[in-house]
């Protein structure tokens, strides 16, 4: 979130959420493959796209994050058969909550990657920090008091 | 059609019946509050103490969550084992009580729900913005209330000055109940309860921004949109839970205070009945339906129309799916909904 | 406060080109708890486990953040490491600074600030881990295989062969399955029988095989090695210890006109039955319905009749308590009713059968004696319609949307071996596709439209009408863009399999999941498909999806596999990373219980002190052994009650205040 005070550039604060079977292996395979997205990307590991609680996400935009995204197996593929169904319906309720709250759009985001697809992975990862960066700060869920 | 006075001696009756030799313990009512309009929830324990009952068009707090309080208390006595409790429901309320079933918070065996018509809830709110003062008392059919005031005596249209929760009644039909005073009162039914969403949702985000952050704004924590609401009953709320790490206290100033608001509704996504409390207690007057109201149109939207605790059994959409759910990319990109 | 060591590793030149590992650090020691951190060139080296060690014993450190490759990579052995040096191995927390680091990112400033907020979250997290310890529970070391067909059979004897106990409970009076009502099996011919028989006697052979015929599960408790199994024996009014098989029994029966399930009834049997020849146990049992003895009270010539003393009216169900490690279901299939397909007319006229039908008129042991005759007057029919996908690959509610996979190829084989027997016939075969992947499966087909003649139409029928005697079949050959009126003597239809009736039933006893059509769903469709979700029990054959023989046996060895795998071990070790309920904090709402794809969670009325209240209230309960760590249950929790161990709420917010600071 900070800009640069000397060259004005706007980094924005991004948090990943991948699942450990399938999205995480899909972005060490982008790592190995020498794939490059922007370092403002940061990614927690967590068991499968179902561990992923809407409070780790708005408590993400809170402390300041710009943008968060969930990655997890795709639809049938998933290392538990069932869970990144269950978050697919709590992210999409989410989602659609968040824009009616007047929250940009483009600042969250679900992408199901494989661990094969470390190609995808990197692509999702630079067209969505591409996107929150042109969407700037966000400022609207934040708590203030975690400012400094 | 019984007025509403006689539904009232009807309730006072088959409570005192049931009270007396009906096998129930305690009887879970309305009593008179401080003004004509504010009667609150109340145990009744014998037929003297019924004296104080009351049902009428201000009988809008649900009953049905004080139960689960009511029972634990009734077995950390250890007495009275297996003691019934009599609750009153209106049609809406019953849904309420079945989700309180259907989550295991009240054992069915305990309760005894006497259904009982409702002529529609009125909005003091909207009585005095009809230019009434010190409302003292009312006279009340089902199609018009005569208020008497020191402003003096106005007879206003019933459904002119019906809470919103009523003009999208849910219908006479009670969701569960083991027995029905005073069925088949007309309602209000037929308003589109999702008017006030779908309004939103045609905004611009920064309107809706701007609006979510002024009514929001104003919460104070008082946390009377969660006491009322039938399932958000947890034994300890996250936001009271130092342990749970997202324990906050009130901060008016900072759009942080969405967050109770946002996970409050998520927590009961799929669950809330829209039973329109949370909006009728909020002293600050902030429309947290419409918070509610937008979960559940997405819902019907996403997942096929679902009614919560219209049955005991049927899953909740959130802990339910099907291989070809919508996907939450496309959610956003039609633009919220709808 | 813990006493955290931060180890960064270099990887050579592999993070230590991009990331400046000597700031990183340096920037954790700062951090809160971090009492010791370096760096080295090769920390998965044993110089650099040394090194770790060495720091876990110097600086009484009680947990290790490795700045390294990806956890995928060496988190085990890092664990290990942490271990050799009494540590609890979940003190163990990696920053991934490799493939999502150095190995992504060019420029070394941009790089070095990323690893040092990935260290930080991996210490913020390490401050909230507590040591796990994985449960363990004893195995018992005897499987139970549900259905006696072949996949049943070949599961316990591969099972029995590794040397463990195996009972096989199979529901009807004998085993063998379908597979026995075989006449020839494609693509090689040869009688069902001739493989099949032997191997039931196999079966019943082995020493550590049990067979339980006319037998159903009753009830299954417990958990992955150690189910509790309660087996209903039904009574077969036949003492199985005394019996002979002499078969004098059935020949005196007065009761003679009940439909054999055999010859799909298309022959008759007696009351007190073998249901086949070569049945296995060979011991008769009373069908009580059928029976002139149960149902008037006057008969008992059986009894009478009996030199061994072996009939027994009074014999009554018996309820068996077995325990076992693992279960494997092998349910198999029927093929689906066909009277809604009125079309077909297959209810109406007996010349329209099914392909199971058809094999028993084949059958040289069949009710024909293998005369493949029209059931209406006898003769031998001159022309045979086979009809593919009925109720397969279909839309209309009374079908399936899938395909039953075996049709295509015992098509090919009837018209053949009509053919064959009667060269004369002419055979259409009306397909929507002919699907033929197996091992020598397309030469087969191909043989039978090539050399025999077979005439193969792509085309659906239509109709099939009575007329004068014979079947008049109005279809559509869409090749030829034309519509055809053939007039046949039989028309055999190609009904599509479904699971057998007792799957659904079994799945709820074992909390098994299946799939809309009731076939049982894999723990993982590519990766683990002869395992339920439910950790302990197997699938094997059909009751997973539609398979033939081939497949069956397969998948039968590799269920069986996976049965010994289980029951080699002589403890089972969990994955520590398990759900856990906060029983003050649960309301017995039952959702964690609804999204729990293992069955692991189940509700229970305890006492629970909350704030010196001591009180019963309904809890969640969760079986650490069942659990597989998701963490599903935890979001659907309102309250939080349930949270995941090694990926706790405060954990993953703590990693999240981390990276946003």
């Amino acid at each position: 979130m900070p800009i640069n005070a000397e060259s004005g550039e706007f980094k924005p604060m991004i948090v990943a959420f991948c699942c450990n079977w399938c999205s995480y292996a899909g972005a060490d395979l982008a790592g190995s493959s020498r794939l490059s997205y922007p370092a403002d990307v940061k990614i927690i590991r967590v068991p499968c796209s179902c561990r992923v609680n809407p409070l780790f996400m708005l408590r993400a935009f809170q402390r300041g994050a710009d943008g968060v995204i969930m990655c997890g197996c795709h639809p049938g593929d998933c290392h538990y058969t069932s869970g990144n169904y269950f978050a697919r319906r709590r992210m999409a309720l989410l989602f659609s909550m968040l824009e009616y709250l007047g929250i940009e759009k483009g600042r969250v985001r679900v992408e199901w990657v494989s661990a094969a697809e470390g190609q995808k992975f990197a692509i999702t990862m630079n067209q969505f920090a591409e996107t929150v960066a042109a969407l700037g700060e966000c400022k609207r869920l934040e708590d203030l008091r975690c400012q400094p | 059609m019984p007025a509403v006075k006689e539904i009232q001696e009807k309730m006072r009756a088959r409570a005192g019946e049931l009270l007396r030799d009906g096998g129930v313990s305690m009887a879970l009512g309305w009593k008179r509050g401080e003004f004509c309009h504010d009667p609150e929830p109340a145990f009744f324990e014998s037929e003297a103490e019924l004296d104080n009952f009351v049902y009428d068009g201000f009988s809008s707090p649900l009953l049905s969550k004080y139960l689960i309080e009511t029972i634990r208390k009734d077995k950390q006595k250890g007495e009275g084992k297996g003691s019934k409790f009599l609750v009153f429901l209106k049609p809406c309320d019953s849904y309420g009580l079945n989700l309180l079933l259907k989550e295991h918070r009240v054992e069915r065996e305990r309760v005894y729900a006497v259904g009982v018509g409702c002529p529609g809830m009125l909005d003091v709110d909207k009585i005095r913005a009809a230019g009434v003062k010190n409302m003292r008392s009312f006279d009340e059919t089902e199609t018009e209330v005569t208020i008497h005031a020191s402003s003096g005596d106005k007879t206003l249209a019933r459904r002119d000055i019906l809470l919103e929760k009523c003009l999208v009644c849910k219908g006479p039909e009670f969701a569960v109940q083991d027995e029905v005073l005073a069925p088949g009162l007309p309602s209000f039914e037929g308003g589109d309860r999702f008017a006030g969403v779908t309004e939103l949702e045609s905004m611009s985000p920064e309107e809706r921004f701007s609006f979510w952050r002024n009514e929001l704004s104003r919460c104070i924590r008082c946390n009377a949109c969660r006491n009322a609401c039938p399932v958000c009953s947890c034994n300890k709320c996250v936001f009271d839970n130092p342990q749970s790490g997202v324990q906050a206290k009130s901060n008016a100033d900072s759009f942080e205070e969405n967050m109770f608001h946002i996970v409050r509704a998520f927590h009961v996504a799929g669950r809330c009945s829209d039973c329109g409390e949370c909006s009728r207690v909020c002293p600050q007057k902030i429309p947290l339906h419409l918070l509610n109201r937008k979960f559940i149109k997405d819902i019907n939207a996403f997942y096929g129309a679902f009614q919560a605790g219209a049955d005991a059994e049927a899953r909740a959409p959130l802990t339910n799916y099907e291989f070809g759910d919508v996907e939450p990319g496309a959610v956003v990109k039609r633009g919220g909904g709808a | 406060m813990q006493r955290i060591g931060v180890f960064v590793c270099w990887c050579g030149s592999n993070i230590a080109a991009t990331v400046d590992v000597d700031a990183v650090a340096q920037a954790v020691k700062t951090e809160p708890g971090v009492a010791f951190s370096t760096n080295y060139q090769y920390m998965c080296s044993e110089g650099g486990q040394a090194i770790i060690r060495n720091a876990i014993a110097e600086h009484k450190l009680t947990g290790i953040v490795v700045c390294a490759c990806s956890p995928r990579m060496h988190e085990a052995t890092f664990r290990k490491t942490a271990a050799t040096a009494g540590l609890n191995p979940y003190m163990v927390e990696i920053a991934n600074i490799r493939e999502q680091c150095s190995w992504i990112h060019k420029d070394r400033e941009k790089a070095t600030v990323k690893a040092i907020i990935l260290s930080r979250a991996a210490v913020a997290k390490l401050n909230l881990d507590s040591p796990l310890t994985a449960g363990e529970t004893p195995v018992t070391k005897r499987a139970l295989v549900i259905g006696g067909g072949i996949a049943g059979i070949q599961t316990a004897l591969d099972i029995a062969d590794a040397g463990y106990e195996v009972d096989i409970v199979e529901k009807t009076p004998t085993i063998g399955g379908k597979m026995a009502m075989l006449d020839k099996t494609f693509p090689t011919l040869d009688c069902s029988a001739c493989i099949l028989t032997p191997k039931m006697v196999d079966a019943a052979a082995h020493e550590k095989i049990t067979l339980y015929t006319y037998s159903e599960v009753e009830k299954v408790s417990g958990f992955v090695g150690n189910f509790t199994v309660d087996i209903r024996k039904r009574a077969r009014s036949v003492d199985a210890d005394r019996c002979t098989g002499c078969g004098d029994c059935m020949e005196k029966c007065p009761s003679k006109k009940s439909k054999s399930e055999f010859n799909q009834g298309l022959s008759n049997r007696s009351a007190i039955y073998i249901p086949f020849a070569q049945a296995i146990p060979n011991v008769p049992v009373i069908d009580r319905e059928a029976c002139i003895k149960f149902q008037t009270g006057k008969c008992g010539v059986c009894q009478k009749i009996c030199s061994a003393k072996a009939v027994d009216y009074e014999q009554q169900d018996e309820i068996m308590t077995r325990r076992y490690g693992a279960i494997v279901a092998a349910t198999g299939f029927k093929t689906i009713n066909l009277g809604r397909f009125e079309e077909f007319q297959y209810a109406q006229s007996p010349d329209v059968i099914t392909s199971l039908e058809f094999e028993r008129l084949c059958n040289a042991a069949g009710p024909t004696k293998g005369k493949v005759m029209r059931l209406s007057n006898h003769e031998t029919p001159k022309t045979v319609v086979f009809v593919q996908c009925v109720g397969s690959r279909s839309t209309v509610e009374c079908g399936k949307t899938y395909c039953s996979k075996i049709c295509c190829m015992y098509t090919a084989k009837h018209a053949m071996l009509l053919k064959e027997k009667y060269p004369e016939t002419e055979v259409y075969v009306f397909y929507i596709d002919v699907r033929t992947p197996g091992k020598g499966f397309d030469e087969f087909y191909r043989r039978a439209a090539e050399e025999y003649g077979v005439r193969y139409v792509k085309g659906m029928v239509g109709k099939v009408a009575e007329e004068n005697g014979r079947l008049r079949v109005q279809a559509s050959d869409l090749i030829a863009d034309k519509q055809l009126v053939i007039e046949a003597d039989m028309v055999v239809l190609a009904a599509a399999i479904e699971p057998d009736p007792s799957a659904r039933n079994l799945a709820t006893l074992l909390t098994a999941s299946m799939d809309t059509n009731d076939f049982f769903t894999e723990a993982h469709p590519k990766l683990r498909p002869v395992e339920s979700p439910t950790a302990g029990v197997y699938l094997s054959g059909v009751c997973q999806g539609p398979k033939d023989i081939p497949d069956t046996v397969s998948q039968a060895g590799a269920a069986a596999a996976k049965v010994i795998g289980l029951l080699a071990k002589d403890k089972l070790v969990g994955n520590p990373c398990v759900a856990g309920c906060n029983e003050p904090l649960c309301n017995g709402c039952s959702a964690c219980e609804l999204v729990c794809p293992y069955g692991a969670i189940t509700y229970e009325e305890k006492t629970v002190m909350d704030h010196g209240v001591r009180e019963q209230r309904r809890v969640a309960s969760v079986n650490e052994a069942l659990c597989q760590g998701c963490g599903a249950c935890t979001v659907t929790c309102p309250s939080g009650a349930m949270d995941l161990k090694g990926f706790t709420n405060l954990q993953i917010m703590a990693e999240v205040d981390a990276i946003c600071r």
